[in-house]
Formats: C-alpha cells, structure tokens, sequence
C-alpha cells in the first residue's frame, strides 16, 4: 500500500493507481536543476522541492491536494465524472485508447481532482489538475468537474482555490475543449459578482486554453517560483518572430515582473499565505493555527550547508530584469515576419500541448518547431532558466531532463 | 494556375476563362452566341455545386481561407449601413487586426466587433494578419461595454489565424485579456451575436466568440488548433493536416450536429467569394431574425439561457 492510499479517507477509490507501485524504485533521485542527488524521501517530505536548490518539481493532483487541505475532513467531490470521446476521434490510435491508457497510468478518470476540506480550518474546494493525465489538458471532463467544483463553492459561499497544471485544451475534443474555455470563465465569473473568492495557483506549466480562461481569473493569481505559464508555447514564438526568447520568458518573475500575477509564493508556504489571505477576504479572524510553523515545512538547515552547487537558482532573480531590456528590444520586429502560416500553428500554442502521449504533451507540442536555441542557450548558461524551458519543452531533443522530472514524481507518488 | 482559385476549383476557373473569351468573341460578332453560353454557365453552375457538395473538411479549410473569400470590412459596407469605427483599448494602443465601431443593422443601432485579415500583402502587415493583441480584446471588451451601457445588441465577425504569439503579446497578458472577455461576455446585459465568417481559431477566435446565438458561414471552419497545428504534434508533420481536419470535425455542419454551433448560413454556389453582396444579405438577414429573437425577451432570460448554454457545453 503506497503512502497515499493510506492518507487517504477510506470512500477514496484510487482505482488503478496501486499498480503502479509494482514499478521498482530508486531510494535516490537527481534534481533536474541543481542536479544534486537526493534521498527520495527528504524530497517528498519537502513536497517535492528540491532542499538543495528549492527547485521546484512537479507533483500529482492528489499529493497537490494532500499537501494543501487539512489532514482532516477531506472528501473527494465529483469523482464519477468520466471523459467521453464524443468525436470518436482517432489519428494514430483511437482516442478512447489514449484516454484508457491514461487512466491506467494515472489512476485518474480524467485530468483533473476535486475535493473538499478544509484549510486551517477554513472550508474550502480545492481542485487539483493531474499533468500526468494526457498533460493536463482540459477536455469536457475537467470543464464540467471545474465547473461543478465552481458552483458548489457558489452554493456553499465557500473559497475555491485550483492549482492548474495543464498544456492547454485538450485536441482530440476539438471543439468541445475549447468552449470549456468559456464555460469554466462563465462560471468563475459568476462566483465574481457573487463574491465568493477564487484563487488561481499556477504551477508549472499552464499553457494554451488552460491559460486564457480559469488559470488567470482568480481574485488571486499566485504561481509558485519558476513555473511556466503563457498562452503561446516557447517554440511557437520562436518561429513566428523568428528571434530568441528573452530569459526567463513566461516564468514566474516574468509573470510578477508584467503585472499577470499576484505574487509568488514557494510550495511550503501556500498553505500559510491562501489562508492568512482568505480569512482577510471573507471576513474571519486571524487564524491561530497560522501562528504555528507550517506543517509540511521541514528542517532545511541541515541540507542547506552541504549545498553544492548553488549558483543554479540565483539565476531566476536576475532573469527578470534581462526579461524587460531584451524584449523591449525585440518587440517591435515581429509583424514583420509573420506569415499566415505561422499565425495559423500560432494558435495551436498551448491547445497543441494537450495532446497524446501522456506527459510530455506540452512540451512534445509546444516545441513542434524544435527550434535551434538550445546550444546558445546552454553556452550562456546552462543553469538558466530558458535552457530549462528548452529542455523540457524539446522532449525529443533531450528526454532525459524531462523523464526524470516525470519519473521522480511518479515515483514520488506511487 | 490561377493563384485565386484553390486546385479544387480549377477546373472551375477554366469554364470560367472560356465563357469569358466566348463572350469576349461574341461581343465583337454577329454571330449569336448567347445559347452556347447559357450552356456554359449552366455547365459551370453544375461543376460548381458539384465540387462543392463533396468538399472534405480539409477543403473547407482552405475555402474558409481562401485569398479571395470576404473579411469583416467587406462584409461592413454590405451588411451594416452608416459604420462609425471606434479606436483603441483606452490603455494602450489600437490593435488593428480587430475593427469595431457603431453601425445600423436595418436601422438598429448595434455595435459591431470583426477580425480583420487584410487583403493585400500591405494590408495583412498592417492588420497583422488579423492575429490580435492583448490590446485587440481589450478594445473589443471595452465597445462591448459600452454597448451594454446604452443597450446597443453587439454583432461579432470571427476570422483570425488565432491571437499573436509573440513576446509582446505575452508580456501584456494575451491570456488574461481573453479569459476576461470570455469572463465578462457570458454575462453581459445586452445580446450578442456572433458570426464566424472565415477562420476561427482557437482562444483568439473565441475571445470575441461567446454569444447568444453562434453561427457559421456554411463554408466557415472553427477549430481548437489548427489542423496543421494538431497533424505536427500528433502525426509529426503537417502534412497530415487534412486527417486531422476530418478529425477534429470543423465544419460548421459537424459543428451543428454537435451542439456547439447554433446556424450554418448557407453560402453562395462556390463560396462567399463568389458572390459577396449575396452573403451578405444572407448575413443581415440571419443576424437581424436572431436580434428579433432575443430582444423579445427579458435581459435575465437571456442572460440565463446564455449561462445554462455555457455551462451545457460538451455535456
């Protein structure tokens, strides 16, 4: 029995999760930034944030929500949504296959998890995107179970905070996926004009449809330090400007640095902030329980001495005042070399990264342009954010960077 | 190879070329040649409808964007009378691949909301290939606003490649600025009409796409991704645009048969290109019976049928 299982309240069904525990694991693991070897259960007590370089690494939906909700008084809502394959679309492989197998890998119906609990005992819904499932991509499912999760919280006049992590709409619902776009903005905006608050955290990567419509509608927009979020995948402007990004495009700083967030707030102290912010909004006193040290925080001082090579992640500080003179510079360049063509895979940007092959969609997608960047990026500096971008987002040039950012979490999971 | 007909209408543009010179001929003669015309304008209509009623998905694509196929200011002159355009987002430029302004639509006041391509290569720069900025849809919001505030029913024209990517675009909130419209149009108390008159891709098309009523030009496509877009990540390459076109359905009778789209207006033989004073008046026709529609009723009726649409989609 995994860790999850356990935590989990007994009505929670993991489905078909437990089999991935059968995969043998590593008791080490490598962080993809720093590149420091990691005992693995250090990392998850650390939510999976690197302790040497505070890298961090993705997480499942469910370890997302455990992380964040009280231990207590959890309930998983809305679980018997399932996708429906209403194009029976096929390219290569049926749809309906990519979504079994995904169901199978995952031990999700469907991109996205929703539950309610509390949070420093203020009662919440939380909503989870699942970036292991087809990329998170949005699809009818994730719509209608956002937008159920929306209208509970409506009706219960209770928070609902989402942590998105998604490449975009989903493709093979085509149409459908996209006016999930719409459908999820209505619904937020109904909790709006009802002051009932929403709070978006952007994890890394929100792209595409996902992006343009609930990531970025929160009464709080709130993205953990150095996720990637923006409408149009990297390598989709590349070769439409046909110019190099700036570093640190789209990251986090960049995001705070261009007024699309709120602020920028680590893993560990989400809990803390969301509340202490909450109780303001709706009214409740301070929250005692916030006066006592995180829960899930945990002692870094002993690792941090050890701390190897630290220079990878004073990068991200610097990256946003690159950000504004290069792009400055490049803006005005653009129109100019636009052709249709490129306007038309333009707006594949994000929706792209939804597609197929489980987890390394987004990137798979975003980087159809494979563009030729990532030599001079990693000469400059190959600790960079942006060389980051391109490693993960070229699955195909580098897989290794990616799988083991995927692996790791995985693992962490099962 | 004439560059304005696509390859399927070739053969099209060749009876096209003969009854031309036949004409051309017969002008200057005495013979009578009008009966052997007739025939061959007969046969042309014949070869048209033809080649039209078997059009795949993938030809519909490329109909939607053919060179010649009308864009919003086409269709403004021919639709609306008495067009008052309005500049600017109020915040920070004026995007110009979004056109809007005042009109009358059979003496209504109503404003009107269109992507513009452009049509010459000058044009296309200037319009930006009628791929839009944060500040398009923040001007497009803001006319929407100021629509509700005086009770002007809003009519948006669809047809863009999608919104620009590009840096600019990203540092000033390309995401934001289309979920807030997508946010404010599902609840804005005046009706909307949309119409997708060409290409409508993606977010960019519907960020200015939610609607009481959501119609397409018969020949008009409206997708998720570009089915190029969606061939190079799933098949890896481009070529397999038309698979992936006849797999996303994105047509406007696929569309219809799903739920998502409301009307398809039918366009004239060949294609709105052929004959554009005639669309639109199909156009008018069809947006003005819709305004009928809605204004008969309540603006919380309205408001709720919208909401429950929205949150119907794809269920």
């Amino acid at each position: 029995m995994s860790w999850i299982d356990k935590i989990l309240p007994s009505g929670i069904s993991k489905a078909e999760g437990s089999k991935r525990a059968t995969v043998p694991e590593g008791v080490w693991t490598k962080c993809i930034k720093c590149e420091a070897v990691l005992y693995r259960p250090d990392l998850e007590r650390n939510a999976n944030v690197c302790p040497k370089c505070e890298h961090h690494m993705r997480v499942g939906a469910r370890k997302r929500l455990d992380l964040f909700l009280d231990k207590e008084g959890r309930e998983e809502v809305f679980a018997n949504i399932e996708p429906v394959d209403r194009l029976r679309f096929r390219d290569k492989k049926k749809y309906s296959a990519r979504l079994a197998a995904a169901q199978k890998s995952t031990g999700e119906r469907d991109a996205l998890v929703a539950m309610r609990g509390t949070l420093h005992t203020l009662p919440v819904i939380a909503v989870a995107f699942e970036f292991g499932f087809h990329g998170g991509s949005m699809g009818q499912a994730v719509g209608e179970k956002f937008s159920q999760a929306a209208q509970l919280a409506l009706k219960e006049r209770i928070p609902l905070v989402c942590f998105a992590a998604s490449g975009g709409a989903r493709m093979q619902e085509a149409l459908i996926s996209l006016m999930q776009m719409a459908k999820t903005s209505a619904v937020i905006e109904r909790m709006h004009t009802e002051s009932v608050p929403y709070v978006s955290v952007l994890t890394d990567p929100i792209y595409g449809g996902v992006s343009a419509s609930l990531a970025l509608l929160g009464d709080l927009n709130i993205a953990e330090p150095d996720a990637r979020a923006g409408f149009a995948g990297p390598n989709i402007i590349e070769q439409t400007i046909r110019q190099k990004l700036p570093k640190g495009f789209q990251r986090s700083e960049f995001l705070l640095e261009h007024g699309a967030i709120d602020m920028i707030v680590p893993r560990l102290e989400l809990r803390d902030t969301i509340a202490r912010i909450l109780a303001k909004l709706t009214g409740v006193p301070a929250l005692a329980s916030l006066e006592a040290p995180p829960e899930l925080a945990v002692d870094l001082t002993a690792v941090a001495e050890e701390s190897p090579e630290g220079d990878g992640d004073s990068d991200s500080d610097s990256d946003s005042e690159d950000t504004a003179v290069q792009t400055e510079a490049s803006a005005d360049e653009e129109s100019a070399v636009v052709d249709a063509e490129g306007g038309d895979d333009s707006d594949a940007d994000g929706e792209e990264s939804s597609a197929l092959n489980s987890d390394d969609d987004t990137n798979d997608e975003l980087s159809d342009s494979s563009a030729s960047s990532e030599p001079e990026s990693s000469e400059d500096d190959p600790d960079s954010n942006i060389s980051e971008a391109e490693d993960s987002v070229d699955a195909e040039n580098d897989p290794d960077s990616e799988t083991d950012e995927e692996s790791s979490d995985k693992k962490s999971d099962a | 190879m004439n560059p304005n007909y696509l390859d399927f209408e070739q053969p099209i543009a060749e009876l096209e070329v003969k009854i031309e010179e036949l004409r051309h001929v017969g002008s200057g003669a005495e013979l009578n040649l009008s009966s052997e015309l007739d025939e061959l304008k007969a046969k042309s209509s014949k070869l048209t409808e033809k080649i039209f009623s078997n059009l795949s998905p993938w030809d519909v694509v490329r109909v939607a964007r053919h060179p010649l196929r009308p864009y919003t200011l086409d269709y403004l002159p021919l639709v609306f009378d008495d067009f008052d355009e309005l500049h600017g987002d109020r915040h920070f430029g004026d995007d110009k691949a979004i056109v809007g302004g005042i009109a009358r639509l059979n003496g209504e006041s109503v404003m009107v909301i269109g992507q513009e391509k452009g049509r010459s290569v000058k044009d296309k720069v200037y319009r930006n290939f009628g791929m839009p900025k944060p500040e398009g849809y923040r001007k497009a919001l803001r006319l929407m606003e100021t629509a509700e505030r005086f009770g002007l029913p809003v009519i948006t024209l669809i047809d863009t490649p999608g919104a620009y990517p590009g840096i600019d675009s990203e540092e000033r909130g390309i995401s934001e600025s289309i979920a807030t419209n997508l946010a404010v149009m599902s609840r804005l108390r005046t009706p909307i009409v949309s119409v997708v008159i060409g290409e409508g891709s993606s977010g960019g098309a519907l960020g200015i796409g939610v609607a009481d009523h959501l119609a397409m030009l018969q020949y008009a496509t409206y997708f998720v991704i570009s089915p190029e877009g969606c061939a190079n990540i799933i098949w890896k390459s481009s070529e397999f645009a038309s698979d992936a076109a006849a797999a996303m359905g994105v047509t406007s009778d696929k569309l219809k048969e799903l739920g998502i789209v409301d009307a398809s207006i039918p366009e004239p033989l060949g294609g709105a290109h052929r004959d554009a004073p005639l669309m639109a008046d199909r156009i008018r026709e069809h947006v003005a019976g819709e305004l009928d529609k809605l204004k008969a009723m309540s603006t919380d009726d309205m408001l709720e049928a919208r909401y429950a649409r929205l949150l119907a989609y794809g269920n």
